[in-house]
């Protein structure tokens, strides 16, 4: 089990490793990013010396093996040794130290990768876990209900209504909640993240209400119908019908049997799907004009700030990695048949 | 003369499907004694679990279309409640079912499995439905039943699975066991100490056993009375002896003849039967083994395509679906077709 394990995430190291080498050559093949950099009256003389101070210079391997030692024991910035140490003696502040794991350095922001995203990742954070809640809840509770009243009226109502929900695209869905709920009917406080520090966990929650369920709309729609195929498939099993010859309620025999097998694979399935959940949250961020990462990921895009980019794919990456991981883990706990393999 | 102990009577069991009516049991009719054995055979397809299943009322809650009369130790199963069925489940009446590996839940452990059943219908604590799970580990023969009990289906081999599978229906003692191919897929060894284990719970308990299989080599063993089926229906019934000896139907014949070591000599060789069972769905008005029959070149005019036969009795106790008048002896065929 703890070999599995730890295979598992050696793995992970080395597939999040070959991601930020992809992502690296990618961006820095796609021209000098000193130039977004040095800015509107850019000359000569200046873009060499910022290309420069920023070890765009060097070559390609020695800034991978830099950013690499950097995301394992940190780095300073300015890169360029000579001139950080010349800055270290006039003017010690601008010279940043950025703490393991160094995501890099946006020179646009003046801050690193990992305070910027240190700042907006709560939001975004709060928003995914809460509409995961909220997905998944109702997600499999609309499901089992669906598959226990297949064919009935019940049925078809879930399946259709979902069905509509899951073509609603996200920002429509998004709009109709602010302008109607909000702001028209004014069922709900005009929505605005407020920190728990700020506002308690009631304020907090409350803030959150409109984004998650927009959010989390498209997915538990989703989620009914596969929770709902599951359920169905697992009804049919041979077992299924080994427990109802045993004699066992009909209660035990859904709730025991027939949930237990079709809810295991809905894990996994739910660990991925909220990985990628927290990069999907774009959309709802702008809409609600939410502080989260997915407003960072647009500024940075149209500030061309390279830096900022990479640490946004590699957190996305790892956040991928590690839920893989975590759930591979946790499924040889429920899944008797997985173990010690 | 007092009812059987259980007397299937009429038993039509259909499934409406989007192609049409599945008549996967039709016009089935057999009866059994406490402490007998009733063997069905028939190829796959034939019905012999879908039948069954319906004594235990398993199809109840699906789309099945289930007719008939399932008489059982005084009442009429098919008109039980929902919920006196389910009592009866599993208690006086347990099922064996093919294929253990995906009849047990694979995320439970079997000793779980056992005792649930034997909770489900007695007031004990678990720690006294655990040491009854054990002992019927112990006595279907799984050794170190103490430790294996909290093994789950999956570390356990294919025979002792199957093992499992009849500790969990015997857990009870019913009175009425289907065995539905407990013995298929096993190898010869595992196969006689698995039918050799059900024999002897059969006289302990003195229970009723239908042994479902399409091995006439099982059923010679242990069955008392055999039931062929075909496409559905029955097509041959009476003593295992009088079937065996004086087989009367064709496809019955068939199967005694694709058995490689029982009442054969060596020189003769196998005889698969030619072709497939016919689909359950618009079946041809006449006998359903009409496309497959050697015997019906004896048979004057077109019977045998048109008209279904009447199961009827050729002499006392031994029913046969067919048009021929005689057993089969006593009709010449050209063996074609042999190997
Ligand atoms: N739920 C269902 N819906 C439609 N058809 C079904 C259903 N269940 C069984 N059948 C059909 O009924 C027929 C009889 O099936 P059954 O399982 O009784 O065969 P069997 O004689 O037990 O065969 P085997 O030896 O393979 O176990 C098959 O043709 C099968 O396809
Ligand atoms: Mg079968």
């Amino acid at each position: 089990m703890i070999a599995y394990a730890i295979r598992r995430i050696l793995v992970g190291i080395v597939l999040l490793l070959s991601m930020v080498l992809v992502v690296f050559v990618l961006f820095f093949a796609s021209g000098n990013p000193a130039k977004s950099v040095c800015g509107k009256f850019c000359t000569p003389e200046k873009l060499t010396q910022v290309t420069k101070v920023y070890g765009y210079d060097q070559p390609i391997t020695t800034q991978f093996g830099e950013f690499i030692q950097g995301l394992a024991v940190g780095r300073d910035y300015p890169v360029n040794d000579a001139y950080r140490a010349a800055l270290e003696k006039s003017n010690p502040d601008l010279v940043i130290h950025c703490a393991a794991p160094c995501l890099g350095y946006s020179q646009h922001d003046a801050a690193t990768v990992n305070a910027d995203i240190a700042k907006y990742a709560p939001v975004t954070i709060s928003i995914a876990v809460f509409a995961f809640i909220f997905w998944i809840f109702f997600g499999v509770f609309f499901g089992v209900l669906a598959a226990v009243f297949k064919g009935k009226w019940l049925d078809r109502i879930l399946v259709g209504v979902t069905l509509v929900v899951y073509a609603l695209p996200t920002f429509f869905v998004g709009t109709f909640l602010l302008q109607y709920v909000a702001i028209k009917w004014q069922l709900v406080p005009y929505p605005t993240y407020v920190s728990i520090a700020d506002g308690g966990v009631g304020g907090w929650l409350v803030g959150l209400t409109l984004p998650a369920l927009t959010l989390a709309l498209f997915y538990m729609a989703a989620y009914v119908r596969i929770t709902r195929a599951f359920v169905l498939e697992s009804l049919s099993e041979d077992y299924i019908r080994t427990a109802r010859a045993k004699g066992l309620t009909e209660r035990v025999v859904l709730f025991k049997h027939g949930l237990r097998a079709a809810l295991t694979p809905l894990l996994s399935m739910a660990g991925l799907d909220f990985a990628a959940l927290l990069a999907g949250a774009v959309i709802t961020e702008s809409v609600f004009n939410y502080q989260g990462l997915g407003l960072l990921a647009v500024i940075a895009n149209q500030n061309s700030d390279l830096p900022v980019l990479i640490g946004l794919v590699i957190v996305a990456g790892a956040a991928v990695i590690i839920m893989n991981i975590l759930v591979d883990i946790l499924y040889a706990f429920v899944d008797p048949r997985v173990r010690l393999r | 003369m007092s009812r059987p102990f259980l007397s299937v009577a009429n038993l039509a069991v259909h499934f409406p499907t989007s192609d049409g009516l599945v008549r996967a049991t039709d016009g089935l009719s057999y009866t059994l004694e406490r402490g007998k054995t009733l063997g069905i055979v028939g190829e796959s397809g034939s019905g012999k679990s879908v039948s069954s299943s319906a004594i235990l009322g398993l199809h109840r809650g699906t789309n099945a279309q289930v007719s008939g009369e399932i008489w059982f130790d005084g009442t009429d199963l098919l008109s039980l409640s929902d919920e006196d069925m389910r009592r009866r489940r599993g208690k006086d009446v347990a099922m064996i079912f093919q294929d253990p590996l995906s009849a047990l839940h694979p995320y439970y452990r079997v000793g779980d499995q056992i005792s649930e059943a034997y909770l489900a219908h007695n007031q004990v604590s678990k720690r006294v439905a655990r040491a009854r799970t054990i002992e019927m580990l112990d006595r279907v023969g799984i050794p170190q039943p103490d430790r294996r009990v909290d093994d789950y289906p999956h570390q356990f081999s294919g025979g002792m699975r199957q093992r499992v599978m009849i500790a969990m229906a015997l857990i009870n003692d019913p009175i009425l066991l289907i065995a539905d191919e407990p013995t298929t897929a096993l190898d010869v060894t595992v196969q006689a100490q698995i039918l050799d284990l059900l024999q002897e719970l059969q006289r302990e308990f003195n229970t009723a056993l239908i042994m479902i299989t399409h091995d006439l080599g099982v059923i010679a063993e242990i069955a008392d009375d055999v039931l062929v089926m075909y496409a559905g229906r029955a097509v041959e019934y009476g003593a295992t002896r009088d079937l065996m000896t004086q087989p009367a139907m064709p496809y019955t014949w068939g199967l005694i003849q694709s058995i490689p070591d029982v009442t054969r000599s060596v020189d003769l060789p196998l005889r698969p039967i030619p072709g497939n069972p016919p689909s359950l769905l618009n079946q041809p008005p006449g006998c359903a083994f009409f496309a497959r029959c050697e015997y019906a070149q004896f048979v004057p005019g077109d019977r045998c395509a048109t008209t279904l036969p009447d199961l009827l009795p050729l002499s006392d106790g031994h029913l046969k679906r067919c048009h021929l008048d005689h057993d089969l002896a006593s009709y010449a065929v050209v063996e074609t077709g042999a190997i």
